[in-house]
C-alpha cells in the first residue's frame, strides 16, 4: 500500500465536489442546499491544500486561499440563512420548488 | 467711427423687451407690458437716429463716397483657417436707412397698439412678439454676412407666423399663419441653396468680400462661378436666382404671393408693421444688398428680378381693384408697390446715373413704408370702429372719423403719386429709370400707376363717402390719443418725406446722385393717376349700381380677376391632385408597407423566438443550476479533449 499522495487527495476532493453538486441539484430543502454548497467549497479547499503541500511545500499561497474561502463561506452562510428565514416568513416554506415566482 | 455699442444696444433692447414680456408679462399689471415694449423701441429709435446721423453726416462719407463699414465683428463658427462664419454689424447707406425705417414704423405701431389692443387677452404676448419681430428685422438689416442674414430671415418668418396666428381661436387665422410659414419657408429653401452656391464659389459669407470677389474682374472666384454651370446656365446665375426666389417668397412676388393676402388675418397693426412696411421689403433689401453682384456679374438674374417685379405689380393692382375686404385691397397694393421696387432694381444699372433705379427703389421703399403703414393703421381705426373688414359695411365715415379720413386721404394721395406727396417723388424716379432702360416695363408701370390711383380712391370713397350706413358700434368715438397720434405723425411723413434728397444718401455705388425734376416727364403719370382718381370718384362717390353693372359686363374677365386669377386654386390643384396623389400617397404606401413592414417582421420574428425559449426561465433555481453546471462541464470537456 502506497502512502497517501496527491492523487488520493484529488480523488477525495472530486468525490466531495460531485456529492455537493448532486445534493445541490436534487435536494429540495434550502438548508440542505446550503450544506451542499459547503461541500463544494470544502472540496476546493482540499484541492488548494493538496497542491500546496505536494507541489510547493515551501510556499503558503494555497493555505491563505483556503483561509479566505472559509471566511467567505461563513459570510455566505450568514447571508443565505437570512434569505432562507425571509423566504420562510413570506412563503411558510423553505422548499426551493416553492420559490419560483421569478419567471417569465 | 461708429460706436458699435450703440448699434448693439439698439439691436438688443427689443430682444430684452421680448424676453421680459414673454416670461413675466402676465405678472405685470395693466398695460405695463405695452409701455415697456414701446419705451424700449423708443430708445432703439433714438439710438438708430443717432447712429444713422453719425454715419451719414460724420463718418460714412469718405471723399464723397459712402463706404461700407463693419463696426463690430466676431468669429462665431470656425471651420478652417480661412473659412469661418462670423457675427457682425454692417453699416452702409441701406442698412442705416432701414434701421431708421424699422424702428420708426415699429415705434408707431407699438404706440398705436396701446389703444388698439387694449383689453385683449394676450396683450403682453402680443407685445413680446412685436418686440421679437423688431429685433429680428433689425438683425436682418444689420447683418454683415449672408449667413447671419439667413438666421434673422428665418426669425422674421417665425415672428410673422406667430403674429398672423395671434387670434389662434380662429381657424382662418391658424390656416393663414401656416400658409405664410410654409410658403415662405419653401422659398427660403431657394435662398439657402443660393447662399451655398455663392459662398461655395466665393469662399466667404461676408457681404463685402463676397461682392468684391464675385464682381467680374481678374479674380479666380468670379471666373470659376461664371464658368461652372448647370443646364446651360452659369452657377452664378443659379445662385442669384435662387437667392431671389427666397426674396420673392418674403416679398410676396408672383407666384409666391399667395400667403400675403391671407396674412391679413393677423391684428391690423401687425399688418402695418410686418406685412406692409418692413418684413415684406426684406426681399427688395436682399437684392439691393447683393446689387453689385446682380448688376455687374449677372444681368440675366437682374432681368428675372425686373420681369417678376413688373408682373407682380400689374397682377396685384388688377386684383386690388376687385376685392371688397379693405385689408386685402391694401395687401394687394403692398404687393404691387413691392413689385415696383423690384423692377426698379431690375432695370437699374450700377453706379452714377445708371444707378437711378437702385436709388429709386430704396426711395420708394422708404416712402412706401411711411404711407402704407399710415394706410394700414388708418384701416385699423376703421375696423376698430365698424368691427368689420368688408367695404359694404362702411360708408360715410368721414363724419365720425374726421382725423382718420384726412390722414387716409393723405396716404391715398401719396400712394397714387400726386405731387407734392411723397409717393410722387419716388414713383417718378422709378418710372424715369424704367423709361430709360425698357419701354415695355415703362408702359406696364404707367398702367399700374393709374390702376393704383383707381383702387386706392375706390377704397377711400367707399369708406368715407358713399352713402351713410348706420353702424351699430358700442363706442362712438374715433379712438384714443395713442391711436391717433401715430396716424398724424405718419401722415406728416407720408406728405413730406418726398422732399428728402435721397440721391445724396442712398445710391448703388455710394456716390451722390443728383436727381432732376422733369416736368414734361411727370405730366403723363400724374394725369393717369388723376384720371384713376376721377374714375373712382365717378363710380364710388355715391352708392350706385354702375360698378356692379360694369362688373357684369366684364363677365368672365371680372370673375377671373375677382378670384385672384385662380392662383390659390392652382396651388390647391398642384398640391392636392398632383403632389399628394402622385408623390405623397406612394410615399405613404412605401412607408407603411415596406419600411414599417421590415420593422414589424423583425419584431414579430423576435417575439416568436423569445416565446419559444421563454420556458427556460422557469423560476426553478435548480434548473438554472443544472444548466450552469452542465455548461461548465461541457466547457471543461471541450477544453480538455479538443482544444488542449
Amino acid at each position: 500500500m502506497s502512502p497517501i499522495g496527491l492523487n488520493h487527495m484529488l480523488i477525495l476532493s472530486t468525490a466531495l465536489f460531485f456529492i455537493g453538486v448532486y445534493g445541490f441539484l436534487t435536494r429540495r430543502n434550502l438548508v440542505t442546499l446550503l450544506m451542499s454548497i459547503e461541500l463544494i467549497l470544502n472540496s476546493v479547499n482540499i484541492n488548494f491544500l493538496a497542491f500546496n503541500k505536494y507541489l510547493y511545500p515551501e510556499k503558503l499561497d494555497g493555505l491563505f486561499f483556503s483561509l479566505f474561502i472559509i471566511a467567505i463561506a461563513a459570510a455566505e452562510a450568514a447571508v443565505a440563512i437570512a434569505i432562507i428565514i425571509n423566504l420562510y416568513r413570506s412563503h411558510q416554506s423553505i422548499d426551493v420548488e416553492d420559490a419560483d415566482s421569478l419567471r417569465y | 467711427m461708429i460706436d458699435p455699442d450703440l448699434i448693439l444696444i439698439l439691436l438688443f433692447l427689443p430682444l430684452l423687451s421680448f424676453v421680459i414680456n414673454g416670461l413675466f408679462g402676465r405678472k405685470l399689471p395693466g398695460s405695463i407690458a405695452g409701455m415697456l415694449g414701446s419705451v424700449s423701441i423708443l430708445i432703439s429709435f433714438l439710438l438708430s437716429m443717432s447712429v444713422a446721423y453719425t454715419y451719414f453726416f460724420q463718418v460714412g462719407n469718405i471723399s464723397g463716397v459712402y463706404e461700407s463699414l463693419v463696426p463690430f465683428q466676431m468669429t462665431w463658427l470656425r471651420f478652417s483657417e480661412n473659412f469661418s462664419i462670423n457675427i457682425g454689424l454692417l453699416a452702409d447707406p441701406i442698412s442705416m436707412m432701414m434701421i431708421v425705417v424699422v424702428t420708426f414704423i415699429s415705434l408707431m405701431v407699438h404706440i398705436f397698439s396701446l389703444g388698439y389692443m387694449k383689453g385683449e387677452e394676450r396683450y403682453e404676448t402680443y407685445y413680446s412678439f412685436l418686440s421679437l419681430f423688431t429685433f429680428s428685422m433689425l438683425g436682418l438689416v444689420l447683418a454683415s454676412n449672408i449667413f447671419q442674414t439667413y438666421i434673422f430671415w428665418e426669425l422674421v418668418g417665425v415672428s410673422s407666423f406667430l403674429l398672423i396666428g395671434y387670434y389662434y381661436q380662429k381657424p382662418s387665422a391658424v390656416a393663414a399663419s401656416k400658409k405664410a410659414f410654409i410658403v415662405t419657408r419653401f422659398a427660403d429653401l431657394g435662398f439657402l441653396i443660393g447662399i451655398l452656391v455663392l459662398s461655395y464659389y466665393s469662399e466667404t459669407f461676408e457681404f463685402v468680400t463676397l461682392t468684391e470677389r464675385l464682381v467680374p474682374g481678374d479674380s479666380e472666384y468670379s471666373q470659376a462661378a461664371s464658368s461652372a454651370g448647370f443646364l446651360g446656365i452659369s452657377a452664378l446665375t443659379w445662385g442669384l436666382v435662387m437667392i431671389f426666389i427666397g426674396g420673392a417668397g418674403k416679398s410676396a412676388m408672383f407666384p409666391l404671393h399667395i400667403w400675403l393676402p391671407d396674412a391679413m388675418e393677423g391684428p391690423t397693426p401687425v399688418s402695418a408693421l410686418i406685412h406692409a412696411a418692413t418684413m415684406v421689403v426684406a426681399g427688395v433689401y436682399l437684392v439691393a444688398r447683393l446689387f453689385p453682384v446682380f448688376s455687374l456679374a449677372c444681368p440675366v438674374a437682374l432681368d428675372v428680378v425686373a420681369w417678376t417685379g413688373i408682373g407682380s405689380a400689374l397682377f396685384a393692382a388688377l386684383i386690388a381693384c376687385t376685392q371688397t375686404d379693405i385689408k386685402r385691397v391694401l395687401a394687394y397694393s403692398t404687393m404691387s408697390q413691392i413689385g415696383y421696387m423690384m423692377f426698379a432694381l431690375g432695370v437699374s444699372g450700377y453706379g452714377g446715373e445708371q444707378g437711378l433705379g437702385y436709388m429709386a427703389a430704396m426711395f420708394h421703399l422708404f416712402t412706401h413704408a411711411m404711407f402704407k403703414a399710415l394706410l394700414f393703421l388708418g384701416a385699423g381705426v376703421i375696423i376698430h370702429y365698424v368691427h368689420s373688414n368688408d367695404l359694404k359695411d362702411m360708408g360715410g365715415l368721414r363724419k365720425v372719423l374726421p382725423i382718420t379720413s384726412i390722414t387716409f386721404l393723405i396716404g391715398c394721395l401719396a400712394i397714387a403719386g400726386i405731387p407734392p406727396f411723397s409717393g410722387f417723388f419716388s414713383k417718378e424716379e422709378i418710372l424715369l429709370a424704367s423709361s430709360h432702360s425698357n419701354f415695355g416695363i415703362y408702359i406696364v408701370a404707367l398702367i399700374t400707376a393709374g390702376l393704383t390711383a383707381f383702387y386706392m380712391f375706390r377704397l377711400y370713397f367707399s369708406i368715407f363717402w358713399s352713402k351713410k350706413i348706420e353702424v351699430n358700434s358700442g363706442h362712438r368715438h374715433e379712438g384714443s390719443f395713442s391711436m391717433l397720434a401715430p396716424l398724424l405723425i405718419l401722415a406728416v411723413f407720408a406728405a413730406i418725406s418726398g422732399f428728402i434728397p435721397f440721391g445724396s444718401f442712398v445710391t448703388s455705388d455710394g456716390t451722390v446722385l443728383e436727381t432732376h425734376f422733369h416736368l414734361e416727364f411727370s405730366i403723363l403719370p400724374v394725369s393717369l393717376s388723376v384720371a384713376g382718381i376721377f374714375l373712382a370718384w365717378l363710380l364710388y362717390k355715391n352708392t350706385s349700381s354702375v360698378p356692379g353693372r360694369i362688373a357684369d359686363k366684364a363677365g368672365t374677365v371680372y370673375k377671373v380677376i375677382y378670384k385672384k386669377f385662380y392662383i390659390d386654386e392652382v396651388y390647391e390643384f398642384i398640391t392636392k391632385k398632383i403632389i399628394f396623389q402622385l408623390i405623397a400617397r406612394p410615399a405613404a404606401w412605401f412607408d407603411k408597407t415596406i419600411v414599417d413592414g421590415m420593422v414589424n417582421t423583425a419584431a414579430a420574428a423576435t417575439q416568436v423566438f423569445s416565446l419559444s425559449i421563454s420556458g427556460f426561465q422557469s423560476g426553478k433555481l435548480q434548473h438554472y443550476a443544472f444548466y450552469f453546471i452542465g455548461g461548465a462541464i461541457g466547457l471543461a470537456l471541450l477544453f480538455i479533449y479538443y482544444l488542449s
